[in-house]
């Protein structure tokens, strides 16, 4: 309870980052996203959490058009992004997905070495304009994702050689490399051990420095200990969003209070 | 607590099987004996296989050879005297032959040898191809007439089979084309030194030879026009063959249409090669004009057989690069082709090579179609370097086999399993380096 007291502190009025506005999601004839609205503050960690199945994770895929891959996948509403409407048809996905990053569930690094993983962003997008450049953005994508010490000498080495772990960092470091300014994680600690998740939990906690965070976990304490705000889903409807304290010690709507105390989900 | 335990089965010791185990342990032995009879079976067959083409086809890598001096006197050979090779050409094959034979026969009396065999049964013992040999020597080299020189000819094909073992003093009793006199002079030739049987070179590198001089026939030209081919295949097949892959695996939307496209490429893999042959005549040939027996259209026609085979193998590693992988890329912001060609394709290429070089050696060893477009020729010029020679006639390997178990000499028959060994061995470097690729590149995630 302490922590939480701790995160109620320092929720301010910050700026709106991503803004969510009536999002409906089909896939083919099932409605799995209704009348979702959500508004993502900057330098803020959202925490979306909800029983398995409640649209939580293809929501999250809303909000850097990752669902675009899925051809049965229809989207509709409003998702904007520091006030542009992301579903724009002038909008290219590829320029969307560099300011809002993504770390998925199972740690995916590509089997390329841990430089060429965390290069390959930056490359493509051509943010490093020298060698010297990019091995600083690698640099300091691997210190901001908590893993430089481990892999420094061995930078040559295949990502894939890696613990889960630090597979799951790499990746971090890879979607901060490009600059992002949303980070989407979509369950990223349930393919890790305890002491891992504790890693990544702290280092979600620093990036909140640069980006705005937002979350979907499985965990309520993980929900409770990493963020400042708190959606929970249910079938598809957005049943409570506010701040993860309030959520937490005193929901609006018993459907909330019923999940969080752990009957049902 | 007493009625449960009463109503438990009794205690079996695990050390007597019951009925039921014993049944399931039969029929696991049963099942793997059938297995392995299986790979036996198998594995006999691939013996017999290879035990037959040996010994049937080793010989024709040997041949055998007569060495004796000829006088290349200028009086018959140039005429004029003044060695210019246009003028020289007057003389056919038809005024080498006494120059040879004559200097075989003096030979053989200088050698001391006894024997009762008229003038046209020694020279009959030569190949038919020597003369035609000299010229060829003659002509590119003017200067050699007016002198002796020590020339190493072919012999008759019969002769040849005498020290190969195929022909007897008894089988030449009934031949027409060889006596007994013959094989008795070719025997105290060989003891003599003139006359020997070597490894033959010319086997892979000489073109065919007519049905009556089996000795001369080589696999030059069906080697080179097979080759040709396989380059034609690997550059229409493989370009085509991944392009397509990728965009039905990656780009394209999973509809009807496409749904359609997928049936009928498995489709095209399964039709019998020959429609392909037919295809290839009525518009290669045909409508399009391109020449008959070219390398050029074999290869054609071999790419669209081949096509199928590529897709499928390319489509298959495509599916196999985890769908992780793509999501990776695209989540940092890659566009769909980059995620496709830095992360999936490089992940699929060891599974498309092997996919590539299987369809390559299934075009190679490929008869029917190419008999239909003209293939089947006899052809004893080499094609010109590419890209004309991929016009130029040339056979190819199967066909060449094909074509030499038609003939009727039993020399023949050796000709055609030689060939078939080159084939193979051709069939195995191929399938040896598929799996050395995928080895080599196969990587792990």
């Amino acid at each position: 309870m302490n922590d939480m007291r701790v995160t109620e502190r320092t929720v301010t009025d910050k700026e709106i980052k991503m803004k969510a506005r009536k999002v409906q999601v089909f896939y083919g004839d099932n409605h799995a996203i209704k009348d979702v609205d959500v508004d993502i503050e900057d330098k803020t960690v959202t925490a979306f959490i909800g029983p398995s199945g409640c649209g939580k994770s293809t929501f999250l895929r809303c909000l850097n058009r990752m669902n675009d891959t899925i051809d049965i996948c229809r989207v509709e509403g409003d998702i904007q992004l520091d006030g542009e409407d992301i579903y724009d048809p002038k909008v290219d996905p590829v320029q969307l997905r560099a300011k809002v990053g993504m770390v998925f569930q199972k740690p995916n690094p590509f089997p390329k070495s841990i430089y060429d993983n965390v290069a390959y962003g930056p490359r493509i997008h051509g943010l490093a304009r020298s060698k010297s450049e990019l091995d600083e953005i690698v640099e300091k994508s691997l210190r901001r994702a908590a893993i430089w010490d481990e892999v420094k000498d061995r930078l040559d080495a295949p990502g894939t050689g890696l613990s889960g772990g630090q597979q799951q960092r790499l990746c971090i470091a890879r979607a901060v490399a490009t600059s992002p300014e949303v980070l989407l994680m979509d369950e990223p600690c349930s393919a890790l051990d305890p002491i891992a998740t504790a890693q990544v939990e702290e280092l979600i906690d620093e990036l909140r420095e640069r980006f705005s965070v937002v979350i979907v976990t499985h965990s309520m304490q993980q929900a409770a200990r990493v963020s400042q705000k708190t959606a929970f889903f249910h079938l598809g409807n957005l049943v409570e969003f506010g701040e993860t304290s309030k959520i937490f010690t005193n929901p609006d709507d018993p459907r909330t209070e019923s999940y969080i105390t752990g009957r049902i989900g | 607590m007493t009625d449960a335990t009463a109503s438990q089965p009794p205690v079996r010791s695990l050390f007597a099987e019951d009925a039921r185990t014993r049944r399931r342990n039969r029929a696991e032995a049963r099942f793997r004996a059938y297995g392995f009879a299986a790979v036996v079976i198998g594995i006999l067959a691939l013996i017999m296989l290879l035990i037959s083409i040996l010994s049937n086809g080793l010989s024709s890598f040997r041949q055998t050879y007569v060495t004796f001096p000829v006088d290349l006197a200028e009086a018959r050979l140039d005429p004029q005297g003044n060695r210019n090779p246009e003028e020289m050409a007057a003389v056919t094959t038809f005024g080498y032959l006494p120059v040879m034979a004559m200097a075989f026969i003096e030979h053989v009396e200088a050698l001391g040898i006894e024997h009762d065999l008229s003038p046209q049964e020694m020279a009959a013992m030569i190949s038919g191809e020597a003369p035609a040999q000299l010229r060829a020597m003659v002509l590119e080299n003017p200067s050699l007439v007016g002198q002796t020189v020590t020339l190493e000819m072919l012999v008759n094909g019969r002769i040849d089979g005498y020290f190969k073992g195929r022909v007897t003093m008894a089988s030449a009793e009934r031949d027409n084309n060889v006596t007994p006199g013959q094989l008795v002079l070719a025997q105290a030739l060989a003891d003599a030194g003139a006359m020997e049987t070597r490894f033959n070179w010319s086997f892979v590198t000489a073109p065919d030879a007519s049905g009556q001089r089996p000795e001369a026939a080589g696999l030059g030209v069906a080697i080179i026009g097979s080759f040709y081919m396989m380059l034609v295949v690997l550059a229409l097949a493989l370009p085509i063959g991944v392009a397509a892959s990728i965009y039905l695996e990656e780009f394209a939307p999973k509809n009807r249409l496409t749904d359609i496209i997928e049936v009928n490429i498995s489709n095209l893999a399964a039709v019998p090669s020959i429609v392909f042959g037919i295809l290839g005549l009525a518009i290669f040939i045909n409508f399009a004009g391109l020449p008959q027996s070219a390398p050029i259209v074999g290869g054609l026609v071999l790419t669209l057989m081949t096509l199928p085979t590529i897709i499928i193998a390319t489509r298959a590693s495509l599916r196999a690069v985890p769908p992780s992988i793509r999501e990776a890329a695209l989540g940092v912001g890659a566009s769909k082709m980059q995620s496709v060609f830095h992360h999936v394709l490089p992940l699929a290429a060891p599974g498309i090579l092997t996919g590539t070089i299987i369809g390559l050696a299934q075009a190679l060893g490929e008869t029917a179609p190419l008999l239909l477009i003209g293939m089947v020729a006899f052809v004893r010029e080499y094609p010109a370097a590419p890209l004309d020679g991929l016009f130029d006639p040339a056979s190819a390997l199967p066909v060449q086999v094909y074509n030499w178990t038609q003939r009727s000499d039993p020399a023949f028959v050796e000709r055609a399993s030689g060939a078939i060994i080159v084939l193979l061995v051709f069939l195995v470097f191929m399938n040896a380096l598929a799996i050395l690729l995928r080895r080599r590149f196969e990587r792990r995630w």
